[in-house]
């Protein structure tokens, strides 16, 4: 495990809907083995970022990007660039728990399935998926239940465990906790901090104690703008602009 | 104001109670003028003889087995063609047209299930018949095949038109979980969104299927009417719908031709009440899954 090593690249990076942009000039790097947050006021492009790193934003037709992303040292925005097994690289937890309409073992199986994993392999890494999301336990008599049964928590759980299915290096959450309840964030809170030494985290939240208590390093965005990134315990407690500050203390947001 | 929705309340209330005394109108007439055929006929003798002779001089026959394959026949020809393509064009419709092709081709489609019937029996004898007869080297192209493709192109628009809400309705989130997990566009469509939507998409199959048994006009212009026993897709067929649509008009009344017909009428209601039962229970099933 190499702890200093950059994950992610960003460089003068832009990004636009149609005319209006929503990312600018936005650079700062990401270190691997790190849970990484994004802050800011909604509406100024968290979404957007998290989603410019495994290029989900390729589904719309007016999105446009400029400037580098490079994630592993390869240029992830290149026209060319072989989406899916960027996807592979990079997964993805959504804000509103979405399990597809089938078995838990088949949510968790789907990604290795669609990748072309021998079938003989899949159980052993459907099992070794749920345990890495601390989900093994709860569900291990019921794999063929629908994941539509489980509780949201378990479902969000469920979904992170079909990200990890898929062996990423990356893990992308974009404000995975906002539907769950006290208990059920908790135990993601716990969760994500776990995966951290095998993999490289980032997450949007806009619950300041949340980023506080989980992450490393946080990056504070407004209006489109990177204001400000350094250690979350900096961050916090000695931000370096004002702006910054009067967020965190929850004086705007 | 109260008097007000009382008298709302009763003008639905009526309404509703129409419709089902219609239905069981239907169905009490249909039992009734089918019973006396069996005083000459037995109920298996009807239901398991080849022959539908009705008119022959000293011994007709009344055995249904012939038209009920027919019917069988034509309808599976017809689902067979129509379920592939029209989920096919469903999934073309949502996923890779673009919204102007889309905002075109769906009118169209709505539009095609306006065609009457007479004028696609008509395209069956003048277009598809000759078609047919040349590729299978036969004087005449009006066989059980011929139905299926024409009853194919009526059951398209409902399945199409149905099976393209159903797919659209799927929630983007599955399609961007499937995306984030590395899942190109059609291996999302197969194993996630046609999934997803497959209530919908059996209830327009089965709608479909509907439309197909019931046909009338359509077969009997395009299927070659022979009552004999169909071995193949290439021998002329006599549904159970053609049967009577043709018998009806030229039976005379109170004879036991006349209430055979009726009893037919009753095993075709029987199989649409079955069409209809199995698909319910079906998207009961799956409503129970995807909740
Ligand atoms: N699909 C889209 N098309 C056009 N504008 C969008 C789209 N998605 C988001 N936006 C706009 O981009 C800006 C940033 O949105 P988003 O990244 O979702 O913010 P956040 O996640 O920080 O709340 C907002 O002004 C939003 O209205
Ligand atoms: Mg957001």
């Amino acid at each position: 495990m190499e702890q200093g090593r950059k994950m992610v690249e960003v460089m003068n990076f832009n990004f636009f809907y149609g005319h209006a942009q929503c990312l600018k000039n936005i650079s700062f790097d990401i270190a691997a083995h790190q849970v990484t947050s994004i802050i800011g006021p909604s509406g100024c492009g968290k979404s957007t970022f998290l989603r410019c790193l495994n290029r989900m934003n390729d589904l719309i037709p007016s999105a446009r990007m400029e400037g580098s992303i490079k994630i592993d040292g390869q240029d992830i925005s290149a026209p060319g660039l072989d989406v899916v097994s960027l996807r592979k690289k990079v997964g993805m937890v959504f804000q509103k728990p979405n399990p597809f309409p089938k078995s838990i073992f088949d949510n968790v199986a789907y990604g290795l399935r669609i990748n072309g994993t021998v079938d003989k392999h899949i159980g052993d890494k459907v099992e070794e998926s749920l345990k890495n999301a601390v989900l093994w336990d709860e569900v291990k008599s019921r794999l063929h239940e629908s994941a539509l049964s489980l509780s949201g928590g378990q479902q969000q759980r469920l979904c992170v465990a079909r990200a990890l299915a898929i062996a990423p290096e990356i893990v992308l959450m974009d404000e995975p906790a906002s539907a769950l309840d006290p208990v059920a964030t908790a135990k993601l809170e716990e969760l994500i901090i776990r995966l951290k030494q095998k993999y490289t985290i980032i997450i949007v939240t806009h619950n300041m104690q949340q980023a506080a208590r989980i992450s490393d390093m946080t990056a504070f965005f407004m209006q489109g703008d990177l204001v400000e990134f350094g250690l979350t315990n900096q961050i916090f407690t000695r931000p370096k602009k004002q702006i910054t500050e009067e967020y965190i203390t929850g004086r705007f947001g | 104001m109260v008097r007000k929705e009382k008298f709302i309340e009763g003008f639905f209330f009526i309404n509703g109670m129409a419709v089902i005394i219609v239905l069981l109108g239907i169905f009490v007439l249909l039992i009734v003028n089918a019973i006396p055929a069996f005083r000459d006929i037995s109920v298996w003798d009807f239901l398991t003889g080849k022959v539908w002779n009705p008119e022959a001089y000293g011994k007709p026959s009344f055995g249904i087995v012939s038209m009920v394959v027919s019917t069988l026949m034509v309808t599976a020809g017809s689902l067979i063609v129509a379920i592939p393509l029209g989920i096919g064009t469903a999934a073309y419709l949502t996923d890779v047209a673009s919204p102007r092709v889309r905002e075109i081709a769906k009118p169209v489609v709505e539009i095609l299930a306006g065609i009457p019937s007479v004028v696609i029996g008509f395209l069956g004898i003048v277009l598809v018949g000759p078609i047919i007869a040349k590729l299978t080297h036969q004087t005449s192209g009006l066989n059980a095949i011929n139905g299926s493709i024409l009853l194919a192109v009526m059951a398209l628009p409902t399945i199409i038109s149905l099976s393209e809400d159903a797919l659209s309705s799927v929630p983007k989130s599955y399609t961007e979980a499937s995306w984030a997990l590395g899942a190109n566009k059609w291996q999302t469509l197969i194993t996630v969104k046609i999934p997803a939507a497959s209530s919908g998409i059996l209830a327009a199959c089965m709608l479909g299927m509907g439309r197909a048994i019931g046909e009338t006009m359509t077969v009997l212009m395009a299927c070659g009417n022979a009552s004999a026993f169909p071995h193949s897709f290439i021998d002329p067929v006599k549904t159970m719908t053609a049967t009577i649509a043709i018998e009806l008009g030229e039976v005379p009344y109170n004879t036991t031709h006349y209430y055979s017909l009726f009893a037919v009428g009753l095993v075709l209601f029987i199989f649409t009440f079955f069409v209809n039962l199995v698909s319910d229970t079906f998207l009961h099933k799956y409503e129970k899954v995807n909740r």
